[in-house]
């Protein structure tokens, strides 16, 4: 299983922070992954194509080449705006 | 010392508590702190929510103050955030640097309240009186 994430207007936008989902045996990387979960319908699709999302695995910022495997958790979130 | 949490804290004892730490190895303490403002982008703002990235946020803050500490040689730092609802004029974030001169302590502290705001996982939420928004990013984005 691999956690996924999702923060602030994404979290709005696709209805969920938070899932666990069975990772298919052919997506070893972050753009794989991130393709599969587009493909899910219209609102995946353009709220995750956007150059401006941010993606953690295991919490540190990665390049979309990154690998992804079983037990990882998985973030996509908008550029950040604390301080 | 990092802390995120969504109760207030009062920069006075915050100060008090990093000059006890220094026990007078430190010679100069800088410190910021961040307050809600009631206007932005020219609509008023009724209520600012501060969402984050529980775990990632810590590992970021404590990334930012070691970095601090080992470049400028700071005898001690501290990096408080909160989150949660906030009101205008309500303290958000605190940032402060000890160190042995004045110099370093200007420098770290606007280090570490700099990159706070491009590369710890928070983002705010504003309550204005066309409704809720995401407040976008204008500094560049965090860095991978």
């Amino acid at each position: 299983m691999v956690r996924l994430r999702f923060f602030a207007s994404l979290r709005e936008t696709l209805g969920t922070g938070d899932e666990q989902v069975e990772l298919p045996g052919d997506i070893n990387d972050i753009s794989a992954l991130t393709a599969w979960l587009q493909a899910r319908n219209d609102r995946w699709h353009a709220a995750l194509d956007n150059t401006r999302v941010r993606i953690a695995v295991n919490q540190t910022i990665v390049k979309p080449g990154h690998p992804v495997r079983d037990g990882d958790e998985v973030a996509w979130f908008p550029p950040v705006t604390g301080g | 010392m990092i802390r995120v949490q969504e109760q207030d804290f009062d920069p006075g004892s915050e100060l008090e508590l990093l000059r006890d730490h220094c026990a007078g190895r430190a010679g100069a303490v800088v410190s910021f702190t961040g307050l809600v403002r009631d206007l932005n982008e020219g609509d008023a703002i009724a209520q600012l929510t501060l969402e984050h990235y529980p775990g990632m946020t810590e590992k970021a803050l404590a990334q930012i103050e070691a970095h601090a500490i080992e470049h400028w040689n700071l005898v001690a730092a501290a990096i408080i955030h909160r989150i949660g609802p906030l009101a205008p004029n309500d303290r958000i974030v605190f940032v402060a640097a000890a160190s042995a001169h004045r110099k370093d302590a200007f420098s770290a502290c606007e280090y570490m309240i700099d990159s706070l705001k491009t590369e710890a996982p928070f983002w705010k939420q504003e309550d204005t009186p066309g409704g809720k928004r995401w407040v976008t990013a204008v500094d560049e984005p965090i860095s991978s």
